[in-house]
């Protein structure tokens, strides 16, 4: 009896204490609330928003409502961490390779990198980008092609958009592709364990997934063309590309800055993946017959993965939050349209923030709860 | 056991009943945000993060503007020193929620009084002290001479949360013109891109146009386009629920104006004394009782214009002398060819 009051005595303390306090908090914003004429609901969101948003990845403008103001922000914000995730790996996993390069230009100047970009504070890089070499880009009319069709502006960065004919016959041979290349996959597997014979699976899966796409367009009738962006007249000095897609510069500068400063974070962490794997291992390996590659390959990257998981979620989670600077530099994120504009037109201070919060909390749980399946999947599997 | 509980029950009730009538009485007189005011000694006041004429810092960071001056009066008249004010510069984000959490408790940041503003979030606009309107500026070399010339395609610069924000769309709608829209948090980013040639236009207030244009690379550039494509009444702004806070703010502007119109300055106040207009002597509190009404002393009204000076001297000294807009246009009084006009101080 006493052993088991013993036990319950604190959790009960503290259950009571987490209620009184989160009570407290709700009361008295309430009664505030209540003195100060606020009313308190999340009903606006059904409301006309009636402000544009410059932009968007689904149909948007002032006639649509609050809710879908926030799928905006919410959609902009998966962008740019999507893609900075992409960037910041790649760049991250090369350099922190590269920092481990017996050569002695490649291995400084990774270092540099390293040191220069993680040590400058994140807001300041993203001004950098977006005000100092935004300034330095050309007007519309000045702006030299790139081969031809990309033309990079102070107003964004115009790519041709693609046209294409019979889309879905192009995209089943993708399809088609990858299921060919898992049934390989498994097939070679089964090969090896009853024959010991390999078969060169990763130079299959290349050629299928270039000939596949490839046969679509000389026999399945696929064509594409391009639509070139076409400087247009606005005014005297004033032009602008219409056609083809149009990224905005606000967002260049975001992906760019968020990218190179977390590169570094994951650059680290890869090489102390490396590192932390013992030499005899890499010895080991190679003293049993195994070729380079697959050293690399078989023993020292399955146990680096393990060591250069963990960090490098929580790298992938500061991203996904550091994004929410984009406010400063006018990217319609989350925060500028939701927890910016959206507030202010509705006042609605406490529905939005925790609305937005509990966005945050979300998306960052949903990578934390992804990158654990990922690491539980490669972790050494006792027997 | 349970008759205990009844008496016990009964006094606390009695203690309640007695304490509301005592703080009720008091509450006339004094409201809480002037006690607070009092016993802190300065008004706690959110201005723009830097909006020459309005509200702008200096070096040496002191505060001047017309919405600097609200405040200043405020604190003439409430502490008797028009300098014992706390600036809190604030984004057009921050503004109300600063206000209704009760961090500062006058509001006069070049804030447009609209319906739902004043009836939906907490919120009372207390008067106007700058007839405004929305314009576009572009640049000199675009050729561009009026709204008409816009086309599909046009990129604008702005702030977020802003009347502003609406009155694009609402404009380019109607012209049916596709324009893109670039929203920044701060006034001075949104000068640093239109600056640098990220937007065609740049559109806000007119005032804050002129008033931003002083801070461009090269001002003779652009131009402020003639059309005007909304209303703007700026003014001071209370939290709703202190009616004798929100008195004692709205005349102190009130005072201002009409100090103004009976041609009352920070020069001649102590000579109006004696003047034979009882209009005039209400003004500088030779006559009537009219602080008595807020909890304030009679001299209060005195004090604004001593310290202050009246709307005519602030616009002059803030707007005019500063080359921001030296035409006064609507914000003339009433009896020169304006729309200000205040009800009388009686």
């Amino acid at each position: 009896m006493n052993f088991k009051l013993k036990d319950i005595v604190p959790q009960l303390i503290t259950v009571t204490a987490v209620v009184l306090v989160f009570g407290f908090f709700t009361y008295n914003a309430q009664i505030n609330m209540e003195n100060r004429g606020i009313d308190f609901g999340y009903g606006f969101l059904s409301q006309e928003s009636s402000f544009d948003v410059q932009f968007s990845l689904i149909e948007y403008d002032g006639s649509h409502s609050y809710f879908r103001a926030y799928l905006v922000g919410l959609l902009n914000t998966i962008l740019v961490s999507v893609i900075g995730i992409i960037i910041a790996t790649i760049l991250g996993v090369i350099v922190g390779v590269a920092r481990l390069s017996p050569n002695y230009l490649i291995n400084k100047f990774a270092a540099f990198y390293v040191e220069f970009f993680r040590n400058i504070p994140l807001l300041l890089q993203i001004f950098f980008w977006y005000f100092a070499a935004l300034r330095a880009l050309p007007l519309p009319q000045d702006a030299e092609a790139i081969f031809g069709v990309f033309f990079l502006t102070i107003k964004g960065l115009y790519v041709p958009a693609f046209i294409w004919q019979n889309f879905s016959v192009f995209f089943y041979s993708i399809v088609a592709a990858i299921i060919a290349i898992i049934v390989i996959r498994i097939y070679a597997k089964r090969v090896q364990e009853n024959q010991g014979k390999q078969i060169p699976v990763f130079l299959i899966s290349i050629g299928l997934i270039f000939i596949l796409p490839l046969l679509s367009f000389l026999i399945g009738g696929v064509g594409i063309s391009f639509e070139v962006p076409v400087l247009k007249q606005l005014a005297t000095t004033s032009f602008i590309y219409e056609g083809g897609v149009s990224l905005p510069p606000e967002l260049i500068a975001l992906t760019l800055s968020l990218s190179l400063y977390t590169a570094t974070f994951i650059a680290e962490c890869v090489r102390a993946g490396i590192q932390g794997v013992g030499k005899g291992q890499k010895e080991a390996a190679a003293s049993i017959g195994l070729t380079p590659n697959q050293v690399l390959k078989l023993v020292i990257m399955p146990q680096a993965l393990r060591i250069i998981i963990p960090p490098t979620t929580n790298q992938y989670l500061n991203l996904t939050k550091n994004s929410s600077l984009a406010a400063a530099i006018a990217y319609p994120d989350l925060v500028l349209v939701f927890a910016g504009t959206a507030l202010m037109q509705t006042g609605k201070a406490i529905e939005i923030v925790s609305i937005t919060m509990f966005t945050y909390l979300t998306l960052s749980i949903s990578i934390s709860l992804l990158m654990n399946w990922y690491n539980k999947k490669i972790a050494i599997q006792e027997k | 056991m349970f008759k205990y509980v009844k008496q016990l029950t009964s006094l606390v009730a009695m203690v309640a009943v007695l304490f509301t009538f005592t703080t009720e009485s008091m509450a006339a007189k004094k409201s809480k945000t002037l006690k607070n005011t009092q016993k802190k000694g300065f008004v706690r006041c959110g201005v723009s993060q830097g909006l020459p004429g309005f509200s702008n810092a200096d070096a040496a960071g002191n505060w001047t503007g017309i919405d600097v001056d609200v405040c200043r009066a405020v604190a003439a008249a409430v502490l008797g020193d028009a300098n014992k004010v706390k600036f809190t510069p604030l984004s057009a984000k921050e503004r109300f929620t600063a206000l209704t959490s009760g961090e500062i408790d006058i509001l006069s940041r070049n804030t447009t009084w609209t319906l739902s503003r004043d009836a939906d979030i907490g919120l009372t606009f207390v008067g106007v002290n700058f007839y405004d309107g929305q314009g576009f500026m572009v640049r000199k070399s675009s050729g561009i001479t009026s709204t008409s010339q816009f086309k599909d395609g046009i990129s604008a610069c702005t702030n977020i949360g802003t009347t502003t924000e609406l009155n694009m769309r609402d404009f380019f709608n109607s012209k049916g013109i596709k324009y893109e829209p670039v929203a920044f948090e701060k006034a001075d980013e949104v000068v640093a891109a239109y600056d640098a040639g990220r937007c065609d236009t740049y559109t806000t207030d007119k005032s804050g146009l002129a008033a931003q244009r002083t801070k461009m690379s090269n001002p003779d550039e652009h131009i402020v386009l003639p059309e005007t494509v909304s209303k703007e009444p700026l003014g001071p702004v209370v939290r709703q629920g202190d009616s004798v806070w929100e008195d004692i703010v709205r005349w102190s502007l009130n005072t201002m104006i009409e100090a103004e119109e009976y041609g009352i300055t920070s020069a001649n106040a102590d000579m109006m004394k004696t003047s034979d207009n009882p209009a005039i002597k209400r003004l500088v509190g030779a006559e009537g009782e009219l602080g008595a009404a807020f909890g304030l002393d009679n001299d209060w009204s005195l004090r604004i214009i001593k310290q202050v000076g009246n709307y005519g001297e602030s616009y002059k000294r803030n707007i005019a002398d500063t080359g921001i807009l030296p035409d006064r246009g609507p914000n003339e009084l009433w009896t020169k060819g304006g729309i200000l006009y205040v009800p009388p101080a009686r």
